[in-house]
């Protein structure tokens, strides 16, 4: 008889890997993929590709020559950043700059940190964040929608104009009415759609929620952020809302407009830069919906939702330290 | 709905292969090896020498202290030698070992099968026959029956709760002596009650045993006070205080015992264990042990004499597999892996269950993405990922702090890591180096 193997329970191991659930992932945002190419054609597909692919070759070479670790691009956790970071950019941004993103996500917000499980920051959105800050003109300079048809052939020469957010801004500044200002916005039914301005993968809010589902089915993560940040979206410009409807915009326009839904489902919910109990995740959903409406409300930028997280990123140590999760077992009176 | 622990856990497949199985019996081995320390506590103290005679049921080792046990020879024949042997656990230990001649019991053991439903023992004499009898937890913690029926002073039990969910993968022991054994079961229910002093008693199953479900509940009706209550498949549910949250919604404290929260818990196989010492005066020496695995190729339950090699199971069930990877004692969440099949069936062997190849190697570890998960199904509300690094890196105060010594080793985390890490190893590490420095702070 062949030696017998010994080691200790459990001796069953469940069938969860890192590949599935990045995949996972991957395949919840589908519906997203399809929109983006729907409304931003060949820009779109220009910029995912290029996305993704150098996210794979940073980290394919980072891995190999800075970390000296094993190969780590087939877990699809770099392919999955590349493809956030593209739905985060708008379908006429040059190659160079999504390529000098995918370094910043990759190398420096990933990989500086030691790699995967070990950043503090979401990569994609640290990707974003530079080139927002770097670049303001090019990163938000926003192709209009249109059907496929109508560019299939449109890059960078396509026509542009703003996100209903900017022009919410824009107008608030100029001292003009948000009543008059949402009239000529894009119809909600538009919106949930994706027939409207923005990032590539942040424009269709129903194919952002179909993706929901898909992850809550899968239980690739649990409701607790998600609904925090949205929900706190809702009840607070609701508030805002209702106390000067000519000052503030409805609650509905702020979770279908921007990256709010894109960042609430796909982004927050990141597993490395998010907190590990569930109470610890609705505070951070909780504060992440608050920032992105001061932010988007009173800051200088029309859009807060990628500036929320990374802010809450910054304190999920924290979180994770004071937000145990509540242990098993009566206390005993002493 | 049907109640269950609210908290964490997970569903491995099932894999009850034996449900359909009638207990039988094996037959004698030649020679049994037995033991001396079968149970949790102190090892009990041989009172056997070499070339004794011995009967089935005769005490071979006596209890050495209230939370130990008195070992009986489940065999007839002559003591071949008293040595140190390796057990489940795969250290040597002492061991009587017992050359069987014939089958001869002792005379006070009433061998008759017939039911006998009426007692009138009081209290202490239930507990002494418990306690002459050898009787440790036989859900697999083993710890001496008789010490759980005695509450602390100032602590009163207010309901006794049998274990009958048997909620690891593949076992089904306790699922045919609920089915072969269910009026037997509800008069050693009986007698527990009548020794701690309680008029409640409820019978946990596992809502994946239908057919013990309705048969147990149709005999409870004439039994008063004891009634049955199907529990979700999710495990651990038989895990003691899991169980106890499931039926009476209250939490045993960290570091506390089950009566701290008026709850005694045990097993079905240990009730009818206490059911033969009271009402047949048979000790403790053989039980049902679940022999089974995908690639054996009879799989069944059988009744074994303690002391038998596992060996003699496995040629019962048909052989050892060609795949054979892994041979474990009890399920595949909490079992012990045996290094040998000369290894002897014990009081705590629930099962034996043979697992090929390809499932008995660990996976590759990965790094951690802290994904959560293994904080959402730890059932006890810790943090395995973080109790893991602090036990890497012997941040042992700490470990404390974070309430290692709370962990029940279910093998949830573990068991649901994407990364296949081995969150459970380093756990117990950290216990062990959690109870070192307890007791070294205790000596100071």
């Amino acid at each position: 008889m062949s030696k017998l193997i010994v080691s200790l329970s459990p001796h069953q191991l469940g069938t969860n890997s890192v590949k599935k659930l990045m995949y996972g992932v991957l395949i919840a945002l589908l519906p997203t993929l399809f929109v983006s190419v729907w409304y931003f054609g060949l820009g779109a597909i220009i910029v995912i590709i290029t996305s993704v692919l150098s996210c794979l070759l940073f980290e394919y070479l980072l891995t190999k020559f800075v970390l000296k670790k094993p190969s780590t691009i087939t877990d699809g956790s770099a392919a999955l950043t590349g493809l956030l970071l593209a739905f985060n950019l708008p379908s006429n941004l040059p190659i160079w700059l999504v390529i000098i993103g995918a370094f910043v996500a990759i190398g420096i917000a990933k990989i500086s940190f030691g790699g995967l499980g070990n950043n503090l920051f979401n990569p994609a959105l640290a990707g974003r964040v530079f080139l927002l800050i770097s670049w303001p003109v090019q990163m938000t300079s926003w192709p209009k929608p249109s059907a496929i048809s109508d560019h299939l052939l449109g890059y960078t020469d396509v026509t542009t104009g703003a996100t209903p957010l900017g022009v919410l801004a824009e107008g608030v500044r100029n001292g003009e009415a948000v009543t008059k200002l949402t009239s000529q916005m894009p119809d909600f039914v538009q919106m949930l759609l994706g027939n409207t301005g923005g990032s590539l993968g942040e424009v269709g809010a129903v194919a952002i929620l179909i993706g929901l589902v898909y992850l809550l089915m899968k239980k690739i993560i649990s409701w607790h952020i998600p609904v925090s940040i949205i929900g706190t979206v809702a009840v607070f410009t609701g508030i805002l809302w209702f106390v000067n409807p000519e000052k503030f915009a409805d609650p509905i326009f702020h979770l279908l407009s921007g990256g709010l839904l894109l960042g609430a489902v796909f982004m927050a919910t990141d597993y490395v830069t998010s907190p590990m109990s569930k109470r610890g995740m609705i505070l951070y959903g909780v504060f992440i919906g608050l920032l992105t409406i001061i932010i988007r409300v009173w800051g200088a930028f029309p859009e807060g939702v990628s500036f929320a997280i990374l802010i809450m990123n910054a304190f999920v140590p924290l979180i994770n330290m004071y937000m145990k999760p509540k242990r098993f077992g009566e206390k005993i009176k002493k | 709905m049907l109640k269950t622990f609210p908290k964490g856990g997970v569903h491995p497949p099932e894999n009850k292969l034996t449900p359909d199985k009638k207990i039988e019996i094996l037959s004698l081995p030649k020679q049994v090896t037995i033991p001396i320390a079968q149970h949790i506590g102190a090892p009990a103290k041989i009172i056997v020498s070499k070339k004794d005679k011995v009967k089935v049921g005769q005490v071979i080792a006596e209890s050495s202290g209230f939370v130990s046990a008195n070992i009986h020879s489940s065999v007839s024949g002559t003591v071949f030698k008293i040595d140190n042997i390796a057990d489940a656990s795969g250290y040597k230990k002492s061991a009587v070992i017992i050359n069987v001649e014939e089958d001869e019991w002792d005379e006070n053991i009433n061998r008759d099968t017939g039911l006998i439903k009426d007692f009138s023992f009081d209290k202490n004499e239930i507990l002494k026959k418990i306690q002459d009898a050898g009787i440790v937890g036989l859900g697999g913690a083993t710890f001496p029956t008789h010490v759980k029926l005695i509450p602390p002073k100032g602590m009163k039990a207010e309901v006794l709760i049998v274990n009958g969910v048997e909620c690891e993968p593949y076992l089904t022991a306790d699922h045919r002596l609920m089915l072969e054994k269910g009026e037997e079961i509800l008069v050693g229910t009986k007698i527990l009650m009548k020794a701690l002093e309680v008029n409640k008693a409820v019978i946990g199953i596992e809502n994946n045993k239908p057919d013990v479900i309705s048969y147990m509940n149709k005999l409870s009706e004439e039994y008063e006070g004891i009634s049955v209550t199907a529990l979700k498949v999710q495990y651990p549910q038989g895990g003691e205080k899991q169980l106890i949250k499931a039926v009476t919604r209250r939490e045993v404290p960290s570091g506390g015992l089950p009566i701290a929260v008026g709850a005694v818990v045990h097993n079905v196989g240990t009730v009818f264990a206490v059911y033969e010492a009271v009402q047949k005066n048979k000790p403790l020496f053989e039980r049902v042990v679940t022999i089974t695995g995908k690639s054996v190729s009879e799989p069944k339950n059988l009744l074994v004499r303690t002391g038998t090699p596992i060996r003699m199971l496995i040629e019962a069930a048909g052989g050892l597999p060609e795949d054979t990877g892994k041979i474990i004692s009890g399920g595949p969440m909490m079992g012990k892996a045996l290094n040998s099949t000369e290894v002897t069936v014990t009081k705590g062997t629930s099962g034996i269950l043979i697992l090929p190849k390809e499932e008995s190697k660990r996976r590759e570890i990965k790094p951690c993405i802290r994904c959560a998960k293994c904080v959402g199904v730890c059932p006890m509300g810790l943090e395995p990922f973080l109790l893991m690094t602090l036990a890497e890196k012997a941040l042992i105060e700490r470990s404390e702090k974070e309430d290692v010594l709370d962990c029940i080793e279910c093998g949830s985390c573990s068991y649901t890591c994407p990364s296949d890490r081995p969150l459970l190893d380093y756990i117990r590490l950290g216990k062990s180096a959690v109870g070192a420095m307890r007791r070294a702070r205790s000596v100071k």
